[in-house]
């Protein structure tokens, strides 16, 4: 052994650096004029937005549409902390408005695309026995909902405030059910495997969240107009967006025919863009 | 490597001279910009959480229901599964550590399990074993007994992911007892547990405590598995890692202020481990 330590060590440091240089040189290097459109997209849209991705990449070869979903709420956050993606998809006016209040959004860009409700779901054997809102108030009913800072929670809590304001139901009614709430989750992504693995009762989520593979495992039950809320989805470019057309033309095809078949199809209401 | 550091080979020569200082000098330098380097990026978040709040707004969020739920549940189920890992963990470090049995390895390798599986994995393994539906929680369920989504499955979380840290700290203490004072107090007529009781976990105090300190640390800290099996509702099952997420999405002072408490407790922790085990008893 006649390598001095030293030496050895400061070599190795300089090959470890050099490595890394490389590996990212190289992870780097793509089809030159390939664009990746970064979109953040809420949650509630999982579905839908991976087949308008699909669809929107097989017609257009130059350009990689990349999808990010998370709870409105977690999407803003990260934009107003510095990720910088091309397009927003919010599931509620607030946390865009939040967003344009920043100067983050161009605002030009910004408008409604789809309407949304809410509806309530049970697991398909349905052992509670659930068959309209007025079982939720049962005691010994598992309730899964959404926390009250996210849109799915936010129109949960609005439904039950009509009818508590309904004297069909009452104050009573919305207390017993709150009451049998088990868990408050961040994203509607996680409410469905709750109750297929029976480990839930009921569930207040938008109509669009129960996707066509979702029906075997639960039933939707429709919450009457007169208590029900209407949300509306906007989009909208980010105003540092190096990829200006590109996303123009994104967001043209989820608002086109194509797309708006797409988003019907799991449920949701396209909003046809005013021209 | 050469396995026999102590016998110089002949053709070694002692390097002498500045070339030698310059490298040594060199690489004293190199280390020190690393490890200046690693603390900066250490040090750098945290202090920033208590950078991005202001004292007043710090105190105001600390009086909010959520949080003060959220730490008055977290103390309390960390304090709990600490002492059933106490419990069940001590008599199982203390025969691994005296008595070889065939099976000891297997029996090693499961305690240590839940060190190297991700929450995720705890959290759905559980909620498979203990959910309405799951292999034993469906027999529960026919006496009317659930645990998932109770404050009873925030603390069986915390049990699943927190007792190797006990449980390894405890027989590590155990195998540095010296036999000698054990065999003395047997000799002497002293049952197996009196000598278990009286000579050996007393010797081995120090560690027991640090184990259990570290335990309740990583119980304090349950993220992954709590959220998947004992869900998230304030006051039953939001601990304060569940709380920092929850309010992440709306109100950011309560959330760093959360964060900035889990900081103090933690490092209080750490402090209390330094301390224990250098205390030799």
């Amino acid at each position: 052994m006649k390598a001095s330590t030293p030496a050895t060590l400061v070599a190795l440091t300089l090959m470890i650096i050099a490595g890394l240089l490389v590996a990212g040189c190289t992870t780097a290097q793509q089809a030159p004029e390939q664009t990746t459109l970064t979109v953040f997209t809420a949650a509630s849209l999982t579905g839908a937005f991976t087949d308008i991705g699909k669809a929107y990449e097989a017609e257009n070869g130059n350009v990689r549409i990349d999808l990010v979903f998370d709870g409105s709420q977690a999407l803003r956050t990260q934009i107003e902390q510095g990720a910088n993606p091309d397009i927003f998809v919010s599931a509620s006016t607030k946390h865009m408005k939040a967003l344009q209040d920043g100067g983050f959004m161009d605002d030009g860009t910004v408008a409604p695309f789809l309407g949304n409700s809410m509806a309530l779901i049970v697991p398909a054997d349905n052992l509670a026995n659930v068959t309209g809102l007025a079982d939720l108030a049962e005691p010994g009913t598992k309730i899964v909902i959404g926390t009250k800072d996210v849109p799915f929670g936010d129109y949960t809590r609005q439904v039950l405030d009509k009818m508590a304001a309904d004297p069909a139901y009452g104050p009573a009614y919305r207390d017993a059910v709150m009451e049998n709430v088990i868990s408050e989750e961040t994203a509607v992504s996680s409410v469905v495997p709750k109750l297929t693995l029976g480990e839930a009762d009921a569930a207040f989520v938008y109509k669009s969240d129960v996707s066509k593979d979702d029906l075997e495992k639960v039933t939707r039950i429709e919450v009457p107009a007169e208590y029900n809320v209407m949300a509306t989805y906007p989009l909208g470019i980010l105003a540092e967006s190096p990829h200006r057309a590109e996303a123009e033309s994104f967001i043209a095809f989820v608002r086109g025919p194509d797309g708006s078949a797409i988003l019907t199809e799991y449920g949701f209401d396209p909003i046809p863009a005013e021209s | 490597m050469d396995s026999t550091p102590f016998r110089q080979s002949p053709e070694v020569t002692r390097p002498e001279g500045g070339l030698a200082r310059v490298s040594r000098a060199g690489l004293a330098l190199l280390v020190a910009a690393l490890v200046a380097l690693f603390l900066l990026f250490v040090t750098l978040p945290v202090a920033s959480l208590f950078l991005r709040i202001s004292p007043e707004a710090f105190l105001r969020s600390l009086a909010e229901p959520v949080v003060l739920d959220a730490l008055s549940l977290s103390l309390a189920t960390a304090t709990v599964s600490t002492a059933i890992v106490v419990v069940f963990g001590t008599p199982l470090a203390l025969v691994n550590a005296r008595h070889d049995y065939p099976g000891r390895a297997i029996v090693d390798t499961l305690t240590d399990l839940p060190i190297v599986l991700p929450p995720a994995v705890a959290g759905i393994a559980l909620l498979m074993a203990f959910g309405r539906r799951g292999v034993v929680g469906q027999y529960l369920d026919q006496f009317g007994i659930s645990i998932a989504f109770t404050t009873v499955a925030v603390i069986l979380a915390q049990v699943f992911v927190a007792s190797p840290f006990y449980i390894r700290q405890a027989r590590a203490s155990f195998e540095a007892v010296d036999r000698i004072y054990e065999d003395a107090a047997r000799t002497l007529g002293a049952s197996p547990m009196k000598v278990a009781l009286r000579v050996t976990i007393p010797l081995a105090w120090g560690g027991l405590i640090s184990g259990a300190i570290l335990s309740f640390a990583r119980a304090l800290g349950e993220f992954g598995a709590t959220i998947m099996f004992a869900g998230n509702f304030q006051g039953r099952t939001q601990t304060m890692p569940l709380a920092i997420y929850t309010t992440m999405q709306g109100d950011l002072d309560a959330a760093i202020s959360l964060a900035i408490v889990l900081v103090v407790i933690s490092f209080a922790v750490i402090a209390a481990v330094k301390i224990m085990t250098r205390r030799r008893l």
